[in-house]
């Protein structure tokens, strides 16, 4: 099946529940079976997949609670780049992936596009249909909430216990 | 601060969107600068965990079944083997790393290979160069690559040409050849040596390096098939 695994993936990343990610997917094919002659040849059949399911999660009922504030989170003030380093080590992964959980979506899929798909600021720029400034600019916001959320969990000892300091 | 105009750039330059010249200058910078270096040490570190953590959630096998029903029960639209080519279509795969190893490299080749072989069969035009003879394939190709390469008689076996067309692999120039075998549709890309081959994602294939040329052969039909292809090209003057 061509692209179940990381559509799957995504949309369970952007609704946060298995059975509207089943839905979403589901809608996705459906949509891709039939408007595939909209697709253009030479163009990226990926990333046409992933802003089939991208709009389709706009319009579905988390999808819409989701992106409500998107023009507070837009603006929402986050505290300036920590000068920690983080030393991360594959044992943070649950806490990397708590931080992308906190994160809003509008950061959220920037960030897995960008990161894990390793879409092109362009390709992005194209499925949001957003300028690529923006883009820019949440990606950084995005990585600071994350980085943020981790020196914070490392600060807290029950959290995250380093072993020293 | 001395370094703001870096440090700008510093999320440009681990998503690898900084122009060539700007990178340079950057790269440049960090052999300099203690601090730009451990911020983007740091921020490779961060963007390699996020990949890694965010390959967390996999479909279940029953709801697999019922997406791959979905898409074979519909009537078929404008091209009739294109769902037949999307269930066969490769489970795509992350590249996690910053820094890609041989192995990620090669993977990431038959990922692209993968998706070349789908996108072109789904396109109204699969190949530029329509011919089953090969006497019209190969000249159509010369002048378009800087490498030449030999196509196997098939008179006698399954196969049929198709045609052919343009692909870039990697950022270089590289022949695409479709073949037919039965209901099943094979691409052979060729592509200048220097590359890693190993494994496809989840189609059937194969790679090998002859004559200083790099084989890929894609395709949902058997391993058999792809064999058999692979010995008359291996054979073809």
């Amino acid at each position: 099946m061509p692209l179940l695994e990381p559509l799957y993936n995504f949309a369970h990343w952007l609704t946060q529940s298995r059975e509207e990610a089943e839905d979403l997917v589901q809608e996705t094919y459906a949509k891709a079976l039939k408007g595939f002659g909209t697709f253009q040849p030479g163009t990226n059949f990926r990333a046409w997949m992933f802003r089939i399911l991208r709009n389709s999660f706009l319009t579905s009922r988390s999808g819409l609670k989701a992106t409500m504030p998107l023009e507070d989170a837009e603006e929402a003030q986050l505290l300036p780049a920590s000068p920690e380093t983080l030393a991360l080590g594959r044992e943070d992964e649950e806490l990397v992936r708590a931080a992308l959980e906190q994160l809003p979506v509008v950061y959220r899929e920037v960030i897995l596009l960008c990161d894990w798909e390793q879409m092109s600021y362009g390709d992005i720029a194209a499925m949001l249909g957003v300028p690529i400034g923006t883009v820019m600019s949440r990606i950084s916001r995005a990585r600071r909430a994350v980085r943020q959320f981790l020196v914070a969990a490392y600060r807290i000892p029950d959290v995250k216990k380093k072993s020293d300091k | 601060m001395s370094c703001e105009k870096w440090q700008e750039q510093l999320d440009a330059w681990v998503d690898g969107e900084l122009p060539p010249d700007g990178a340079r200058e950057f790269r440049e910078h960090l052999r300099s600068c203690a601090e730009c270096s451990a911020a983007a040490l740091d921020a490779a570190q961060l963007k390699r965990a996020v990949a890694h953590a965010a390959v967390r959630y996999t479909p279940s096998q029953e709801f697999r079944a019922r997406i791959a029903g979905q898409i074979q029960s519909k009537p078929r639209p404008r091209w009739a083997w294109w769902p037949a080519a999307l269930v066969a279509a490769a489970v795509l795969l992350v590249a996690a790393g910053l820094i890609l190893t041989a192995r990620q490299q090669s993977r990431r080749t038959w990922q692209e290979v993968s998706d070349l072989h789908v996108t072109d069969l789904a396109s109204a035009t699969p190949v530029e160069v329509v011919s089953s003879d090969r006497h019209t394939v190969k000249p159509w190709f010369q002048g378009k690559l800087p490498f030449t390469f030999n196509l196997p008689e098939l008179g006698g076996s399954d196969f049929t040409l198709v045609g052919g067309r343009m692909a870039f692999l990697d950022g270089a120039p590289a022949a695409h050849l479709l073949f037919g075998v039965r209901k099943h549709y094979v691409s052979v890309f060729i592509a200048k040596a220097g590359r890693s081959g190993g494994e496809p994602a989840s189609f059937n294939g194969t790679s090998w390096t002859q004559g200083g040329l790099r084989y890929y052969v894609v395709t949902d039909a058997s391993p058999a098939d792809v064999a058999k292809l692979e010995e008359l090209l291996k054979a073809a003057k």
